[in-house]
Parts: C-alpha cells; sequence; structure tokens
C-alpha cells in the first residue's frame, strides 16, 4: 500500500427522493507516472490509481479509468441521482493491488 | 530544359512542405490508435459534447478539465502532446445524475485535448480544445 493515502469525500447529509447531487472526491496519492527519473537518471516505476467506482447501494454511478496523465492527488466531481435514503460506496483501485474504500450516508429528507 | 529559379522554388517548396507532413503523424497516431481503439472505427460527429478547459495553463502538473455529453455512456478524453495520450475514461452507470465528470490532468506542453463521447445510441462524438502550457508537467 502507498503510504500516506487519505480517501476524502463530500456528500450532502440529505437530499429529497429523486434530487440530482453533485459528490467531489478528493484522495491523497502521489500518482507516479513512470515518465520521471530520479537524479541518478532511472526511471522512478509507476504507481498510480487506475480505476475509481462510486456506487449508491450496489448500482454503478461513474466508473473511472485512470491514466498516468491524472493530477498527483486525483480529485474528481459528478453528480448522482439519489432514488432513496442510502449509502454511497467509494472505492479507489491502487497499481499495487491495494483497495481505499469510502462510504457515505444520505438521508432522504 | 532549363529550370528558372521560380521552377525550382515550386518543385523543392512543395517537396519540403509534404516531406514536412509525412514525419508529422508519428505522435498522432498514438491518438489516432487511441480513437480507433475507442469507436472501433466508427464515424465521429461533432456537437452534443462540451469541454471545458483553461485557455492558459500555467501549471501542467495540473489542469482542470470538466467535460459533458448530454446522453453519453461514456466520455473518453485524450491529450495529444503526451507521452502517453490517454489520460481517463469516465464510464457512467445507471444513477449518474449527469453525464458529465470533473478531474484534474497533467500536461507536457501546449496541446490539444481531445474528448470523445460514446452515446447511448452508439454513435460518437468529439470536441477539442487548445490549453497553452507555461510550466509542463510529467518530467522531472
Amino acid at each position: 500500500m502507498a503510504k500516506g493515502v487519505k480517501p476524502r469525500v463530500k456528500v450532502p447529509k440529505s437530499a429529497s427522493a429523486g434530487e440530482t447531487i453533485t459528490l467531489k472526491t478528493l484522495i491523497s496519492h502521489k500518482m507516479e507516472s513512470g515518465q520521471r527519473k530520479d537524479s541518478d537518471g532511472n526511471v522512478i516505476p509507476r504507481s498510480i490509481i487506475n480505476r475509481f467506482t462510486c456506487d449508491f447501494d450496489g448500482q454503478n454511478v461513474i466508473d473511472v479509468t485512470m491514466e498516468p496523465a491524472i493530477s498527483t492527488n486525483p480529485y474528481f466531481q459528478f453528480e448522482a441521482v439519489v432514488p432513496s435514503a442510502g449509502e454511497f460506496k467509494f472505492t479507489w483501485y491502487d497499481d499495487d493491488g491495494s483497495v481505499y474504500e469510502k462510504s457515505k450516508k444520505i438521508a432522504v429528507a | 530544359m532549363t529550370l528558372s529559379r521560380r521552377d525550382f522554388m515550386a518543385v523543392t517548396g512543395c517537396a519540403v512542405a509534404f516531406s514536412g507532413l509525412a514525419a508529422l503523424p508519428a505522435h498522432a497516431s498514438l491518438v489516432d490508435e487511441q480513437i480507433k481503439a475507442f469507436t472501433g472505427g466508427a464515424e465521429i460527429g461533432q456537437g452534443g459534447i462540451e469541454l471545458d478547459a483553461p485557455e492558459i495553463a500555467e501549471n501542467g502538473n495540473t489542469v482542470p478539465i470538466n467535460v459533458s455529453a448530454p446522453g453519453a455512456a461514456s466520455i473518453m478524453l485524450l491529450a495529444s502532446g503526451n507521452p502517453v495520450p490517454s489520460v481517463a475514461t469516465f464510464n457512467f452507470g445507471p444513477l449518474s445524475g449527469a453525464r458529465a465528470g470533473s478531474t484534474r490532468i497533467r500536461l507536457i506542453k501546449t496541446q490539444d485535448v481531445v474528448a470523445i463521447a460514446k452515446m447511448e445510441d452508439g454513435t460518437y462524438k468529439m470536441t477539442q480544445a487548445t490549453v497553452k502550457v507555461t510550466i509542463g508537467g510529467c518530467g522531472g
């Protein structure tokens, strides 16, 4: 597992049923592109998060395939429909096989 | 037959221009290959997709990009001037509120960012935006 990975998500506490809400996610990760060289001229091996998904109670909202051109500390903003009260589940997949998860409940007002 | 100077210029000028063109696609073909892999060689239309990118990015390490295409099933982003052109592919699920996404990307130099959307009806839409990069990302 890469060091210091901390997922952060911003989800409203409540929404009305059927409402479209904006979700923001940020995960701290160095996203080493595999293009850089260290001071001795050796290529630093690639180490990135290659996939991000967001699901709501098992139903998919977005599934992003990520390449090395995504910046350090990958940030995503997107929109989701909230059919009922439930839980958003955010998942990041690292090159080294680690999986980072974060869940946020949302209530329907 | 004797060539006048004017004839000579016309002929060589053409040849130079042509060889210049032939040399260019070496990198562009990478982008074309990515596009072909995504669309399967289908025709690509214009319009129906919007790409928001800054005109000038001071720091190529983190360039904010916003793409939206109503009715899209997935959107692929390409940076045509990067050593590896593919950037990201957004696949939208049934609970997606808007077929749009924002993220931050790396650009090594001034170049075109290309967005291609696969619509739910199987057609493809493309748009692009030029971003001027003052300090490039990727390298180091």
